[in-house]
């Protein structure tokens, strides 16, 4: 009764776009896949909605191949990340638009369509045009007419990621209860993103997609305090983990010219170089810490992007109020060193602040 | 700096009204002119510089038995064959054009851009260059001095029109559409007409627009492919002129030949400001 992908791979030409994708998706599950642009996400989901034919592998649901099947006939729901709806049609309508495809009776139509902007939170826009709707309105209604459908897989691609910095927090919120309260038991969410935020969010089990190939599987928790790797680090942060390149000694963590006490957790590391991880959020504006020179200071929304450099090492330090800062001025920083993720020569984790490790 | 700017604003567009208007108005007084007052002295206003009279009129609806040139039936035949060509080239081509823009075709080199260009360089031949093969095609098919050959003709000089917009049109219309058409339920056909082509309506306008224009005002293969049973507008206003030239029955006919492109521009353009695609993607 799942959706189960075995060995999915597809290549248009010499770059893979999906690259021996395997999965099983259990029906009542939030999925999220978390990649960068690019990375196979749009892919992913148009393989599951049957608009692309995958090279080589097998798709089946509820023990159907689902290859034989026309996308027509699939009953899936698919919201894109550009707000589409159809133009000729105002609200009600384009919401409609599918149930009337399915032939369902008047009334059934009616009553769907009425929980459907119930749920998006759109009753009193019916007979708008959709050229007159802001674009996180747009995007509702997209969402209405997916979740009227009462398809068995909704498929959401980066649904926020054209809204504007408030919007997308506000719809992020309402995501969740939607997704929560507007889905039957056997709907299976498959949700794309490229921020690692709203992955943890939205609490699902997450996908790490990079190049076609997939990283890493396992709870949102999971990713976070776990990456398997070097690129799973990078991808699932958002500013990308800081990967400095050190040494561990028997009291020290060395980096190019900073030395940190060893904590604890790493006690038992075997002395050697390592790659070493660490969080923007994890880098704290400190007057006893290092000096580094700062290059450049981006302010987003609530927050500080602090791009430090010191010789050759380069990090970013978020910091969680609104600050001015002058290019080239110069700050001290202190690295927690309690939360430093090990990873060794092959970019694996060896050690992470979280406790269970892999190496 | 504002006053100024419009003031030139207008200026330019009365001076540009007038530069539009003036030949108009002169076919127009030139039409109700008879020989005396087109050939004696400068005259622009009737009843005070001349006498109005008909006869230019007259002479387009009287048989050529009685001295006149009877345009009415070279007129509808214009239509006929015009309005045909136009509908079956939007037709085909708008269909050709739909599958240029979204399916990828592969034929030895040959990929859609070869195909578009394929429809677009039969436009960049000089028509000379087809009127020997296409009198040779029409008389072996016996379609030589009919209505029916002309429409074929036409709509090979049509279609690469009409083809040549919508393949741009389609290009501007996001994928997306079709493909959440085609989530929703819909076949590629349903597709194609409940959700593509309801949106594509100012691209079909417009095509349409051009076909009309180019069908309408052809005179090369109305003269080369029809003699006596069957004559195009074009071709019978060309025959108007004499030894005189017969300037108040050209005024007139000039008149009436523009006139449903006239009505076309109008109707186009009320739909044209519309229609838009704005709601279908940012």
């Amino acid at each position: 009764m799942n959706l189960i992908g075995k060995n999915i791979t597809y290549k248009p030409d010499t770059q893979f776009h999906l690259n021996d994708v395997s999965f099983d998706f259990k029906k009542g599950n939030l999925y999220t896949i978390l990649g960068r642009t690019l990375s196979g996400k749009t892919t992913f989901l148009k393989t599951i909605a049957g608009l692309l034919n995958p090279d080589t592998g097998e798709l089946f649901f509820e023990d159907k191949d689902f290859s034989k099947i026309p996308v027509w006939e699939r009953n899936v729901a698919m919201v894109y990340q550009q707000f589409i709806n159809y133009p000729h049609l105002n609200v009600y309508e384009n919401i409609i638009f599918p149930l009337k495809q399915r032939k369902l009776s008047e009334e059934q139509i009616k009553m769907d369509v009425e929980d459907a902007l119930k749920t998006v939170g759109l009753v009193g826009f019916e007979n708008r045009k959709i050229q007159e709707l802001s674009g996180g309105q747009q995007q509702r209604v997209a969402l209405a007419r997916s979740l009227a459908k009462k398809a068995k897989i909704l498929l959401l691609d980066e649904p926020l990621v054209n809204l504007d910095y408030k919007l997308r927090e506000q719809l992020r919120e309402e995501f969740k209860r939607i997704f929560s309260e507007g889905l039957s038991q056997d709907t299976i969410l498959i949700y794309s993103t490229t921020d690692p935020q709203e992955v943890m969010e939205l609490n699902g089990e997450v996908i790490v997609l990079h190049e076609g190939k997939v990283l890493q599987k396992g709870d949102a928790k999971e990713i976070f305090e776990n990456p398997k790797n070097l690129k799973v680090a990078e991808i699932s942060n958002d500013p990308p983990m800081n990967i400095l390149t050190g040494s561990k000694s028997s009291d020290k963590l060395t980096f190019e010219n900073i030395s940190i006490n060893l904590p604890a957790y790493l006690k038992d590391l075997k002395s050697q170089n390592y790659y070493f991880g660490i969080r923007a959020s994890e880098i704290k504006l400190d007057k006893e810490g290092e000096e580094f020179e700062i290059e450049l200071a981006e302010i987003s929304g609530s927050e500080t992007l602090l791009h430090l450099k010191k010789g050759n090492s380069k990090v970013i330090a978020l910091i969680e109020e609104v600050m001015n800062f002058k290019i080239h001025e110069k700050v001290k920083v202190k690295f927690n060193e309690n939360k430093f993720y090990v990873f060794n020569n092959n970019e694996e984790l060896v050690s992470s602040p979280y406790g269970s490790h892999n190496g | 700096m504002h006053k100024l700017y419009t003031f030139l604003k207008y200026t330019f567009i009365t001076l540009w009204t007038v530069f539009i208007v003036a030949p108009f108005l002169w076919a127009i007084s030139t039409s109700f002119k008879d020989f005396q007052s087109v050939n004696s002295k400068v005259t622009y206003i009737p009843w005070l510089d001349f006498e109005p009279t008909l006869e230019g009129w007259r002479v387009l609806v009287k048989s050529p038995a009685r001295g006149g040139v009877d345009i009415v039936e070279p007129y509808f035949n214009s239509i006929f064959v015009t309005c045909t060509a136009s509908l079956i080239s939007i037709i085909l081509g708008t269909l050709a054009a739909y599958a240029l823009s979204r399916f990828t075709f592969k034929a030895g080199f040959v990929r859609n851009n070869d195909i578009t260009f394929f429809f677009i360089s039969q436009r960049i031949m000089p028509p000379i260059v087809l009127s020997i093969p296409f009198f040779i095609f029409l008389s072996t098919i016996g379609l030589l001095d009919s209505l029916l050959g002309l429409v074929v003709v036409y709509i090979v000089l049509l279609m690469p029109i009409a083809v040549w917009i919508m393949v741009d049109f389609f290009n501007r219309v996001p994928k997306e559409l079709d493909e959440t058409a085609l989530i929703d339920g819909c076949n590629p056909y349903q597709a194609f007409y409940k959700v593509v082509l309801p949106n594509s309506i100012p691209g079909l306008i417009v095509a349409g627009m051009f076909c009309i224009i180019f069908g309408w005002i052809d005179f090369f293969f109305a003269f080369i492919l029809t003699f006596t049973e069957v004559q195009l507008l074009p071709v019978k206003v060309v025959a108007l002129n004499s030894s005189i030239t017969p300037w108040w029955s050209l005024s007139a006919s000039a008149l009436i030949s523009v006139a449903p492109l006239i009505i076309v521009a109008f109707v186009v353009e009320r739909y044209l400001s519309k229609g838009n695609l704005s709601g279908a993607l940012k």
